[in-house]
């Protein structure tokens, strides 16, 4: 290659899906010289799937991201079209954001906020080997369980054969790697939506040691606005006052007109035909190699596994304002085109619809996460990092979550500063990683409110409160965020211990206010906190007899009624938590050898040895570990400490 | 995993017939060789098979030559256990020395000068444990087996040892898990899975966990009777009988399970076993001293007994009338723990139930008669007794009992947090809230399995093993 022609950046970033654009920015935005490929420069942010970001459990990814100085956040603030705050039925650590996006929109504006950053290059091209060095052994603590030593990243090679010399790359591939698409009997060798995939790249992964995976994943069909009857189907409206993602976003400069989403369902006919085709499916002729997601199945799958139900729920949703598309949610399939037809046509509403672009599944290469550190980077490839569904995850907000991890800690990497590393107990993206890294995923891994054993604390309405400091300690966070932070907290305190601290007496103001409110009259003073504490009250409902209050932000009048009123619950949790720490807390060095802890079951020495967890905590979590062996293993780092080891 | 050698008097302290000192470790048999001759006065440990017992000689460290026959301490039996196939999985070295307490504790200075390290309490179990021999709740097990004082704590070890409490608790989990798992489902499905109605089932089957988790730690009570065995005080006045009973209860088929000396140095404590119950009697007869002010000291230590006891029993002279003292006495008992006896019914009767009665005030006591002399009335008496702690229920000893503190704290644990999840129910709290106490009672007692590993519970426990085992 001529030697004027050299490319010497900091960070490659392969992939600008949800992941690489975080990954990306984040770099970038630490000072970094910083450059993003993709296959084509218009996927930069493509939605290939459902045109919505957040939802149940995903809505606190994207508002965790925003709060440690993600991206996410302020581009579907930018984009949405409707939005809606699910599950407002429950208790507040499942209310769950959801906003339907403008595709074309979203993709847009992420483009453009990448075109705009400083130290950041977009590049159209195929990324096709990896190139490395063998770290000389005698910096090799410990030999590879593999046999070979460490090794680290020199840079990236391209189809057209350029080189780009770099010290960390962050792969975020999604679903292009060897990726095929089938729709029934037909194949095509394609990435999402007919783009082209990478082929070359798994080669030089295997031949780094890194362990693959394939998974599939599906989507359903989008139909013409047109051919569809929604007098047939029940009007999905948007909330009536609108949350925004961002943190940073003004709540005021988004309530505007929305979009509105339908809502039908199947019926006999439907999963009649769909029985009498499963032949015709590609995963239950068994073409299809890979495991789906279990949680985000296709229509055959829920008509195999619900055989009982009778109907399932089929949501229309608008791909943007400036398309007659619209995504068909919850009637993912494989099946061929023809059956698809009929089969869409026996929903009401559906019956004359004509599908503009078929639903398919993809199958694609990913990895073992198991291979990832917790700040997911490989154990054994220095300066490589990866995030999205490359690490065996499905979904933009998981994607997403991830892509800013791997990018931070790239970036921190470089700048030989400590790791990114939230665990468990402190957000989604904590449980998100820790799962992905140490459980045997056999299938896109989504995520969901029942993988996060604290959620009471982790609400998506205390993410900046949980996350904004690591965010401005990181860099990513701007002073005037963080100091917008500090000014919350302070106006939450002072409310909360106001609200303590000032007591009603039982008199007969207090007391037919009670009455009125069908409360039980008070015996002795109380204070206002204990009212609001009553589940038939709250913080609005006793203004009239709360003169002295101040006008607050909506969000911070929000944290002191949660923390007054499920103040129990949070001390609970906050108890757990506790627990959970004193086993994350004791590390295990890295230079144990299992072989010498006696009585470790077989199964479990050898996942210890494999995944080399960094804690007893996580150890426990590994498929194949018992309590059993975590016990031992207690006893044994005891005994190691007291032998000075 | 190499070890150091450790000794430990594998018997505890006591007068017993026979002391044995266990030695276990990398050079366990080096270390007992140092101290060990044949008949011959000649070292031989070394060429011993594995798994055999021998006779011979514990002799001081520093002997040697001929003078060995000097330097005897005692007459044992040795056997040596090479590893992995002892009780540690280690080499262990066993010295069945001669009982009492100055033999015994002379021979193990000797193990120790030899080179061992005095074991810390529960080592030996610890590397067990640690070396695969044994799992979490069989250790716990062991250490009862070795406290337990009667047959009955000693049936209820077994059977935690066989599993069953493992497995009662592993029930109760798996319900409660079932909830949480039905909860969290409905969260992340909703469209398939419907709340519809739970909160009336859960409330049901909380219902039935709480009673069984109740049930267990109601049995603690027993469990701890089982295992240390009731504290037994005989009081009355003076030539009543106390003696006789005594001896009665003691003597003849009945064995004498231990005999120690008090913490007050004029009590003398018996332990016996009743039907397989374990009583610990304080006779109140070893309460006199010379001393002229005896009735004084007398009644302060009987006040201060019988406010400890678990069982009071209280004996009249049935054949002469009541008196000051036997008011007096009758002042200070608490009837429901006090068998009153209605003794010498052997000789012309002048005191019987109803007078007694008349004495108490009111008061329900339960009276019997007996005779010390003619033995009679004793078999009523026993039935009393297990009446009164096991409820009758001794013959069915299937039931799990708890006899472990660490099991009783959790299990308590278990059912304040079941009683949150009750009240969330009652308060018509969202149902996802629910899990967060059903995952806590969850938790709790997964510490007894030890499926739910605390910080510092394997050492915890470890540190509450005996000496020696």
């Amino acid at each position: 290659m001529l030697e004027d022609s050299r490319n010497i950046v900091d960070v490659c970033v392969v992939g600008a899906g949800h992941a690489g654009c975080e990954a990306a920015l984040a770099c970038a935005r630490l000072g970094l010289e910083t450059v993003i490929f993709t296959v084509s420069i218009d996927s930069i942010a493509l939605m290939p799937c459902n045109p919505n970001i957040g939802g149940t459990s995903k809505g606190h990814l994207v508002r965790e991201l925003d709060a440690l100085g993600g991206e996410m956040g302020k581009n579907i603030d930018k984009t949405f079209i409707q939005s809606k705050m699910l599950n407002l039925s429950k208790g507040p650590a499942v209310h769950s954001l959801r906003a339907q996006a403008d595709k074309a929109e979203y993709s847009r504006a992420m483009r453009k906020v990448l075109e705009n950053q400083e130290h950041l290059t977009i590049k159209q091209a195929e990324v096709c080997e990896l190139l490395w060095e063998e770290i000389p052994s005698d910096q090799n603590e410990r030999p590879d369980d593999s046999g070979s030593g460490k090794k680290k990243i020199v840079g990236i090679k391209t189809f057209t054969g350029m080189i780009y010399e770099c010290r960390a790359v962050v792969l975020c591939t999604g679903t292009y790697l060897r990726a095929r698409c089938l729709c029934g009997e037909s194949i095509t060798y394609t990435g999402p939506n007919g783009l082209q995939a990478a082929n070359h790249l798994t080669d030089s992964l295997k031949k780094l040691g890194i362990e693959m995976r394939r998974f599939k994943t599906g989507t359903p069909a989008r139909m013409d606005k047109r051919s569809i009857d929604f007098s047939k189907m029940e009007e999905q409206f948007g909330d009536e006052r609108i949350v925004p993602f961002s943190f940073s976003t003004d709540p005021e400069s988004i309530q505007k007109e929305q979009a509105s989403c339908w809502l039908t369902y199947t019926n006999e006919r439907t999963h009649e035909i769909i029985r009498s085709n499963l032949d015709r499916s590609p995963i239950y002729a068994g073409i299809i190699e890979g495991t789906g997601p279990r949680y985000c199945p296709s229509i055959e799958d829920k008509v195999v596994k619900f055989a009982e139900k009778e109907k399932h729920q089929v949501f229309l949703e608008p791909e943007g304002l400036h398309t007659n598309e619209m995504y068909v949610g919850g009637m993912s399939s494989s099946l061929p085109e023809d059956v698809q037809v009929a089969m869409y046509r026996t929903v009401p509403g559906l019956e004359h619809c004509k599908i503009v672009r078929n639903a398919y599944a993809i199958e694609y290469d990913c990895i073992d996460a198991r291979q990832l550190k917790p700040s997911l980077e490989f154990r054994r490839i220095e300066g490589l990092f990866s995030g999205g569904q490359f690490n065996g995850s499905s979904g933009y907000e998981e994607a997403a979550g991830q892509g800013f991890v791997a990018g931070v800690n790239a970036a921190m990497f470089l700048l030989h500063r400590d790791p990114l590393i939230m665990d468990r107990s402190e957000s989604y993206i904590g449980v998100l990683i820790d799962d992905l890294i140490t459980k045997d995923n056999r299938e896109p891994y989504r995520m969901m409110t029942s993988r996060a054993e604290y959620r009471l604390l982790l609400r998506q309405d205390n993410a900046d409160l949980r996350l904004r400091k690591k965010g401005y300690e990181i860099g990513l966070v701007t002073e005037e965020q963080y100091q917008a932070l500090l000014r919350k907290e302070k106006q939450i305190k002072e409310e909360t211990e106001r609200l303590k601290n000032t007591k009603v007496g039982a008199n007969r103001e207090i007391q037919s206010f009670l009455e009125e409110m069908g409360s039980t009259p008070l015996k002795t003073a109380a204070s206002l906190a204990e009212l609001i504490c009553r589940p038939e009250l709250d913080y609005e409902k006793i203004a009239v007899i709360d003169q002295n209050r101040k006008t607050l932000p909506r969000d911070v009048i929000e944290q002191v009624e949660i923390e007054i009123k499920y103040e129990g619950y949070i001390s609970r949790q906050l108890k757990q938590v506790e627990q959970f720490k004193k086993m994350e807390k004791k590390k295990i060095p890295e230079s144990l050898d299992y072989d010498e802890v006696p009585s470790l079951r077989l199964e479990a020495r050898q996942k210890l040895k494999l995944f080399r967890p960094v804690s007893v905590g996580q150890a426990s979590r590994i498929s194949g570990v018992t309590p059993a062996d975590v016990s031992v293993l207690l006893v044994f780092l005891e005994h190691y400490k007291s032998m000075g080891k | 995993m190499k070890t150091d050698t450790i000794a430990a008097i594998a018997t505890g302290l006591s007068e017993a017939g026979i002391g044995i000192i266990r030695v276990s470790g990398r050079d366990a048999v080096e270390t007992a060789d140092r101290i060990c001759r044949s008949k011959k006065g000649e070292k031989f440990l070394l060429t011993v098979k594995s798994h055999t017992i021998h006779y011979g000689y514990i002799v001081g460290c520093d002997c040697c030559g001929a003078d060995w026959k000097d330097h005897i301490i005692d007459e044992v039996m040795i056997s040596v256990m090479k590893g992995p196939y002892s009780y540690t999985a280690e080499d262990t070295v066993e010295i069945n020395c001669h009982g009492g307490i100055l033999v015994v504790k002379k021979a193990m200075e000797e193990v120790l000068r030899a080179g061992a390290r005095l074991a810390e309490p529960g080592e030996f179990t610890k590397r067990a444990f640690l070396n695969g021999r044994i799992d979490l709740t069989k250790a716990e097990a062991v250490m009862d087996v070795i406290h337990s004082q009667s047959e009955m704590a000693l049936s209820s070890s077994i059977h935690q040892l066989k599993g069953d409490l493992a497995e009662k608790i592993k029930d109760l989990r798996a319900k409660l898990l079932y909830e949480v798992a039905f909860i969290e489902s409905a969260l992340d499905d909703p469209e398939h899975i419907s709340l519809e109605g739970y909160r009336e089932k859960l409330s049901e089957k909380l219902c039935t966990v709480k009673d069984e988790i109740y049930r267990l730690i109601q049995s603690s009570d027993q469990g701890k009777l089982m295992k240390e065995g009731i504290n037994t005080v005989i009081v009355g006045k003076p030539n009543v009988g106390k003696s006789s009973l005594l001896n009665l209860l003691v003597g003849e088929d009945r064995a004498i399970v231990t005999e120690i000396a008090g913490t007050t140095r004029d009590i003398i404590q018996e332990s016996i076993t009743l039907h397989g119950i374990g009583l610990n009697i304080i006779d109140t007869a070893g309460i006199r001293s010379a001393e002229d002010k005896v009735e004084q000291i007398g009644v302060e230590k009987a006040i201060h007994f019988v406010e400890k006891a678990d069982l009071i029993l209280f004996l009249i002279d049935a054949s002469v009338p009541l008196d000051e003292n036997d008011r007096r006495i009758c002042s200070l008992i608490q009837p429901e723990k006090t068998v009153i006896l209605l003794n010498k019914t052997d000789l012309k009767s002048v005191v019987d139930e109803k007078d007694v009665l008349e004495m108490a005030g009111g008061d329900h006591f339960r009276i019997l008669k007996i005779s010390t002399l003619e033995k009679t009335g004793i078999d009523a008496f026993e039935e009393t007794i297990e009446n009164m702690f096991f409820q009758g229920k001794l013959s069915s000893d299937h039931q799990v009992v708890i006899t472990n503190l660490r099991h009783k704290e959790a299990l308590q644990e278990a059912y304040e947090d079941l009683k949150l999840v009750e009240k969330s129910i009652s308060d018509e709290m969202p149902e996802d809230f629910y899990s967060i106490d059903l995952m806590g009672a969850y938790a709790a007692l997964g510490k007894i399995t030890g499926e739910e590993v605390g910080e510092d519970l394997v050492n915890e426990i470890f540190s509450k093993f005996c000496m020696g085992k």
